[in-house]
């Protein structure tokens, strides 16, 4: 078992797959030759060639719809999208294709493809670089959405993707790339997808997040620990479809809920899920859920982007809110 | 079968990379003035250059692209430009936004994560820097309408890189640009690279300026380590455009000398020899050696020049450093024309937010 970081994680997945599995491909813009702006697909081409670590022109609605086809024919393709922000040009092919294939043809064709792309904030990028539109994709019916938050689950969760017979988009937190490394083991054992995962167990408040901010989330837990309130923290990880379960289940458990996104708050998922925890947990609730997010404005450049981005002091004012609630 | 349609791509060059010129320069190179003034801009753009990535490196500003390698296709364009027209550019256009009145603490502001630097106190059309690729070519086909809708006698320039050529966009924007006859110049700047991918895996065409052909519309290559012909060429482009004689694709043929930006290393993915060869062709020298030539530029100059570029660019240097950060809340403030009610709580939570931290 080595230690890795999680970019490291994503790139051992995919040389796992692409030895599995010889219908795979990786594609997209600089992938191969330099192994990826983020060195996500570092040495790939190199081991398995050019003709599967496919170099493409810039251009992403081919770059989405030429996997489309690809996986109609039962290839197996990964494309990466070099920045999140880049992939609207994408978006007619995955939203009126890549989701509907299936659906389409009732069966007889189908898109086992995944999208990876690097989102979020904090790496005081350029515009574009920065932002988190995951609710955008979540909204499409016939979508998966899946955000790891650790190299272990990064490594799992991609390889859980790639063999998921449906469209997967996969994003990836830039912002801890590098930020944290652990064992991975690359024994090619996949995690279930519309899976959460509880990576602490609490009864005062569920304290809900995904991607990079299951750092600042673990952050705050950590203080709130000290004030003698005991979090439970949940990685949503699949953000569609949701395991709504877990979180119901957290959550009538606790009487108390924190959503945290970097994502703006109107419309986020976490919106959604606390329309789930209304619907299902009415009763149980000792105060209304609260959501720590990104306001509803343009992600701003670099210069104040830490301003927009929810800290873990906004965490805790939220928590202290919630836990303080009628009293 | 009978012959439909032949094409041929012409490719100018006028300043070999000797200095020499391969024929007489167009008249209105005589007097040796535009030329001088053409030097000096491409020596302080250059000097800009270095100096933003040296900003960089020490954390002054955030990713920065270079325009080594980019000077005479910058300045060239820069000087063909006429006040009135529109410029539409990409990421690699300083010397273009300089000569249209984009200052050097406004691209800094940019680069450094300061929204405020697209504010371009002094140049009120130009679009501001695109970053998502070949966008910029749609909103140029947009400005030419409007100017063709109103019959104004002004042209717009919209610029891209080789990389750009391959995204819907760019061949949408030529297509309407020959279908409806706009006062539009396309300007791509070939530097061999898209970040990491070269030229070749870009596209299977000899030029990219034959990609004109299919949309009707005329394509010219020039050598753009060659101010004369960039000039001369986009000269020529941006009058016909001007004068409703409608649009035209200009290639310019450099290289990128330096990284992709300060976040990429190019030693990974292109050789040393690749790198050397380039620099024989690069802009500046070549015009040096021309001015040279002509007894228009001697070594005393070039002191002079390289101290004047020194002292400018140190100023804009110290007005950037002496800009205060903008207000958070600055990020409600121009996202509609007035903040609607819905959004007032979270302007109020970041702006106590903001107090708050300030107390700390
Ligand atoms: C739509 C889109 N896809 C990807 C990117 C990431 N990206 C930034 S620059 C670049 C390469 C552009 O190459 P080219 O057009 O040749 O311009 P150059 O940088 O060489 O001047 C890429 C892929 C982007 N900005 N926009
Ligand atoms: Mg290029």
């Amino acid at each position: 078992m080595t230690n890795m970081t999680m970019v490291e994680a994503i790139n051992l997945a995919m040389a796992h797959e692409l030895n599995a599995d010889p219908d795979l491909l990786v594609m997209g813009e600089d992938v191969g030759m330099n192994g990826g702006v983020f060195r996500a697909t570092v040495d790939l081409r190199k081991e398995f060639g050019r003709t599967r670590v496919i170099d493409t022109p810039l251009a992403e609605t081919m770059i989405v719809g030429t996997a489309i086809g690809m996986a109609t024919q039962g290839l197996h393709p990964v494309a990466e999208i070099q920045f999140m922000g880049f992939v609207y040009p994408a978006m007619e092919q995955l939203i009126c294709h890549a989701a509907r294939m299936r659906n389409r043809t009732r069966g007889r064709l189908s898109c086992p493809l995944v999208i990876r792309a690097p989102f979020g904030g904090g790496i005081h990028a350029p515009e574009h670089h920065s932002e988190s539109t995951e609710a955008l994709f979540a909204h499409i019916p016939g979508l998966r959405v899946v955000i790891p938050s650790s190299p272990l689950r990064a490594y799992r969760l991609l390889l859980a993707a790639i063999r998921n017979p449906d469209p997967v988009i996969f994003l990836e937190p830039k912002r801890i790339y590098r930020a944290v490394s652990q064992p991975v083991d690359d024994n090619g054992e996949a995690l279930p997808l519309d899976t959460c995962f509880t990576l602490r167990e609490g009864s005062d408040l569920t304290l809900i997040s995904w991607g990079a901010m299951v750092q600042e989330t673990l952050k705050a837990a950590d203080h709130l620990k000290q004030q003698n309130v005991h979090c439970e923290v949940i990685d949503v990880a699949t953000v569609s479809p949701l395991d709504r379960r877990t979180l119901i289940a957290s959550v009538c458990k606790t009487g108390r809920a924190v959503i945290v996104h970097e994502a703006p708050r109107h419309c986020g998922v976490g919106a959604e899920i606390a329309a789930t925890l209304q619907e299902h947990c009415l009763l149980d609730l000792k105060a209304p859920v609260k959501r720590v997010t990104g306001y509803d404005t343009i992600m701003p450049y670099l210069r104040q982007e830490l301003r927009y981005m929810p800290s873990v002091e906004r965490i805790l004012s939220a928590a202290n809110e919630v836990i303080n609630f009628g009293s | 079968m009978k012959q439909k349609y032949e094409f041929s791509v012409q490719s100018h060059r006028f300043i070999n990379s000797a200095g020499k010129a391969l024929m007489p320069l167009p008249a209105r190179y005589a007097d040796l003035q535009l030329l001088e003034q053409a030097y000096e801009q491409m020596v302080l753009i250059r000097t800009f250059d270095q100096k933003a990535i040296a900003l960089q490196r020490t954390g002054k500003i955030g990713t920065y692209p270079s325009v080594l390698g980019h000077e005479a296709i910058n300045i060239g364009a820069g000087l063909a430009l006429h006040q009135e027209d529109v410029f539409a550019p990409y990421y690699r256009d300083l010397g273009i936004q300089y000569l249209r009145g984009v200052s050097f603490v406004e691209q800094l502001m940019y680069w450094g994560g300061d929204e405020r630097g697209s504010c371009y106190a002094k140049q009120p059309e130009d679009l501001p820097i695109c970053v998502p690729i070949a966008t910029q070519f749609c909103h140029a086909a947009g400005v030419a309408s409007a100017i063709k809708f109103r019959q104004q006698a002004r042209a717009v320039l919209v610029s891209g890189g080789d990389g750009s050529t391959s995204k819907g966009d760019f061949l949408e924007s030529l297509n309407l640009a020959g279908a409806w006859q706009l006062p539009l110049v396309f300007l791509v700047s070939n530097n061999q690279w898209a970040i990491s991918t070269p030229r070749y895996l870009q596209c299977h065409a000899e030029t990219l300026a034959q990609k004109a052909i299919g949309a009707g519309i005329p394509g010219v290559q020039v050598d753009g380590n060659d101010f004369v012909a960039v000039h001369d060429t986009l000269t020529d482009a941006l009058t016909r455009a001007r004068t409703g004689h409608g649009p035209t694709l200009v290639e310019a043929v450099t290289y990128r000398l330096g990284d992709h930006t300060t976040a990429d290393d190019a030693s990974r993915y292109r050789s040393q020899e690749d790198l050397k060869k380039a620099w024989e062709e690069e802009p500046i020298k070549r015009l040096r050696l021309y001015l040279s030539s002509q007894n228009a530029w001697d070594e005393k100059r070039e002191q002079a020049l390289l101290q004047r570029c020194k002292v400018t660019v140190e100023k804009a240097v110290a007005d950037y450093a002496a800009i205060e950060p903008d207000v958070p809340t600055a990020m409600f403030d121009h996202l509609f024309a007035t903040l609607p009610e819905d959004l007032h709580d979270q302007y109020e939570e970041l702006r106590r937010q903001t107090q708050e931290a300030s107390h700390d």
